[in-house]
């Protein structure tokens, strides 16, 4: 099993997510995350799916996804030649004294607290997957009340493989 | 004009003749502006009817069959039919009625979410919310359907949308889909990797799959099998790309072909696998079409490339275009030892059956019919023992076979040789089933009758479902269950019902003379055959 990163540009056309997670449901394989928002161009969503399997499987999922009428393009994001990020909201309950720790661990981060009550604060982080689980990690010492994940986006680097918008 | 008018105006700009349907309240706008129009309406008599009907139109005229029914039941009728012309590759364009747009998603009276229910087999969907869309989404819809790998599409359109105003109608000439484009033309470089491995080839073969077919690549497939003498074998859906007797074909391969077709196919050091799956019933076991030779597999959709099996040559395009571009090449190989080693193995293994004398023989029974039939005949093989049968002993011209391959749907032959009859009224079109499969269609027989559509159908009877039996009998010891189909009608007072002539054949004594008359008849007419219940296809 390996983890691969596609990134789609597709018509945005009613339903194109359905048609994609229903094809990754009914043949079995597997979604870590999927991600989708409209591009410069109105017409046209990016979607970046992270998904994992053997070579076949893998082979498959391009193939089969590459096949779906509304899709226009998809490309793996190799770890080397792309940027992943995702974005992280997490409650954390915290009592006006552990208050300060938790800032503490979030200046580390460079992660924004953006919500202050008085038994919680919720902190916002963005960067790519490792670095949002070893934040996780950090925090365990307190109680995570809510968490909220948004799955990851990618690019690739440079101007080569430019899938337009 | 409205919306409904529009639809039609579609179907005519795209030279449909004739819609399989069934109509209600949601489809009736569209219904009434077929009055006006040069369309005929066929009124099946279930849904499910109508997708095969337009499959066995869509077959024989390489046309996209079109058909068109409610909203609710109507449309989740049409569901199988849908689901078997995707499984073979069949380009249909289904029209369903819709409760009124506003009203979708609050489940009113025959309201049914039919674009999520067929998201699976369809090739793709529209629910079209804006009148204005409808001829791109028609121009779009039968240009999908018809090109690449074929398959249906469905057109959902909500009643107020058939209602609408349309400012003008203007069909389109051009298709702009910016993210759909089939790759026809296979790749040069592959092209002449696959003539070096002919050149050095000592057994070649090529499997031909429904693909050619639906590329109508039967001439090219000859052409190039004949120029070089390389022997050809078929799976279930390519039977008819080659005529059964010429002499480099060996048969249909799979789990009930042909054992020399398969031993062929696996013994060969260059197997050409032409639009076909490799699907589990035609190759059960993959490892033996790659151990020890070079597999080349050519066909429209990559993603059928290395889905079953890992080809050492891929090539995607269209059969039509790659076989034109294989014939450009000179190969100078001579294969003809291994066309007799294989005609070796044809006369050896050719399989041995001990028919019972008190009943019809059905293997031979198909020979005699198919031998006895026009050069240009088509055969539809419903599904069960029969359809084994079919595919063994039918022999084909220079006609066509059509049968459910893929989704194995039953009831699906007296349908498909209604469109097919429909479509190509000069051709002897028959139907061959048995009991259990003529029993989910024979409400058809009223539909023939209505419209004049005089395709001939064969019940081979043996008060059993006989291919379950069969499995029953290897599987399960002698224990049937659910497979006795006593209670069944009498067939001649069926036939009498639907003023339609009768023969009933008990042996196969009787057999030259019924078949005679059935085939001179130029009525829509049943023959029903006698066979043995304990008949097995192996």
């Amino acid at each position: 099993m390996q983890k691969k990163v596609f990134q789609l540009l597709v018509d945005n056309t009613p339903g194109v997510l359905s048609r994609i997670s229903g094809l990754f449901s009914r043949r079995g394989y597997n979604i870590e995350s999927i991600t989708a928002g409209v591009t410069a161009d109105p017409k046209f969503t990016r979607i970046t799916i992270v998904t994992s399997g053997n070579d076949e499987i893998l082979d498959q999922i391009e193939k089969q996804v590459g096949k779906l009428v509304d899709i226009r393009d998809i490309k793996e994001l190799k770890p080397g030649e792309s940027v992943y990020r995702e974005l992280c909201l997490i409650k954390v309950k915290a009592s006006p004294t552990e208050r300060q720790g938790v800032i503490a661990i979030a200046d580390v981060f460079r992660a924004k607290i953006i919500d202050v009550c008085t038994e919680s604060l919720i902190v916002e982080l963005t960067g790519n997957q490792e670095k949002i689980e070893a934040f996780i990690n950090l925090l365990e010492g307190y109680e995570i009340l809510e968490l909220a994940r948004t799955g990851i986006a990618g690019l690739g680097r440079g101007i080569e493989n430019v899938t337009y918008l | 004009m409205i919306g409904a008018d529009a639809m039609v105006k579609c179907l005519e700009e795209e030279g449909v003749q004739a819609v399989f349907g069934y109509p209600g309240v949601a489809i009736c706008p569209f219904y009434n502006s077929v009055l006006n129009s040069s369309l005929e309406s066929i009124l099946v008599r279930t849904e499910q009817n109508a997708a095969h009907a337009a499959s066995g139109l869509a077959r024989v005229s390489g046309k996209v069959g079109v058909c068109a029914v409610t909203s609710g039941p109507g449309a989740t009728n049409l569901i199988t039919g849908i689901a078997t012309a995707f499984a073979d590759s069949i380009p249909l364009v289904c029209i369903s009625g819709q409760v009124n747009s506003e009203l979708l998603g609050s489940d009113v009276f025959q309201e049914a979410d039919i674009t999520g229910a067929v998201e699976s087999f369809v090739k793709y969907s529209y629910l079209v919310k804006n009148p204005e869309d409808i001829p791109r989404v028609f121009k779009e819809a039968f240009y999908i359907a018809n090109t690449g790998r074929k398959g249906p599409v469905l057109i959902d359109v909500p009643i107020d949308v058939q209602n609408a105003q349309i400012s003008k109608f203007k069909y389109p000439t051009d298709v702009n889909l910016r993210t759909y484009k089939p790759t026809v033309k296979g790749h040069a470089v592959q092209i002449a990797k696959v003539v070096t491995a002919l050149n050095k080839a000592k057994r070649p073969i090529i499997c031909a799959g429904g693909g050619v077919l639906l590329s109508d690549a039967e001439k090219e497939l000859r052409e190039f099998s004949n120029r070089y003498g390389i022997p050809v074998v078929s799976t279930m859906m390519g039977i008819g790309a080659m005529p059964t007797k010429n002499p480099l074909y060996f048969g249909m391969v799979g789990n009930n072909g042909k054992p020399y077709a398969n031993r062929a196919m696996n013994e060969s050091d260059l197997l050409i696998m032409i639009g076909a799956r490799v699907a589990d019933r035609a190759v059960s076991q993959p490892d033996l079409i790659t151990n020890n030779k070079t597999l080349v597999h050519i066909d429209v959709d990559p993603a059928e490339i290395g889905k079953n099996v890992g080809p050492h040559i891929p090539i995607v395009g269209d059969a039509k275009h790659i076989f034109f571009d294989f014939v450009k090449y000179e190969i100078d190989a001579d294969y003809s030892d291994w066309i007799e080693t294989l005609n070796g193995y044809k006369k050896a293994m050719e399989p041995k059956r001990n028919p019972n004398p008190d009943y019809v023989d059905p293997a031979a029974f198909i020979t005699m019919l198919s031998e006895k039939m026009e050069d240009d005949g088509i055969y539809v093989a419903d599904v069960g023992q029969n359809q084994i049968w079919s595919c063994g002993y039918h022999i084909v011209k220079d006609g066509q076979f059509l049968t459910s391959g893929g989704m194995g749907t039953m009831g699906y032959s007296i349908p498909a040789a209604m469109g097919a009859k429909y479509a190509k009224k000069d051709k002897q079109v028959i139907a061959v089933c048995g009991d259990g499969s003529f029993q989910m269609s024979m409400m058809e027989f009223a539909t023939m009758k209505q419209h004049g559509i005089k395709a001939k159908v064969i019940v081979l009877k043996n008060s059993y479902l006989g291919m379950v039996r069969e499995y029953q009998h290897y599987t399960y010891e002698d224990n049937y269950s659910v497979v006795d189909l006593s209670g069944s009608p009498d067939l001649e007072h069926l036939a009498k019902a639907y003023n339609m002539p009768f023969i009933r054949v008990h042996n196969m004594d009787q057999a030259e003379e019924a078949i005679d008359k059935f085939l001179a008849s130029d009525e829509c007419m049943l023959m029903e055959c006698l066979i043995d219940p304990m008949d097995l296809v192996k």
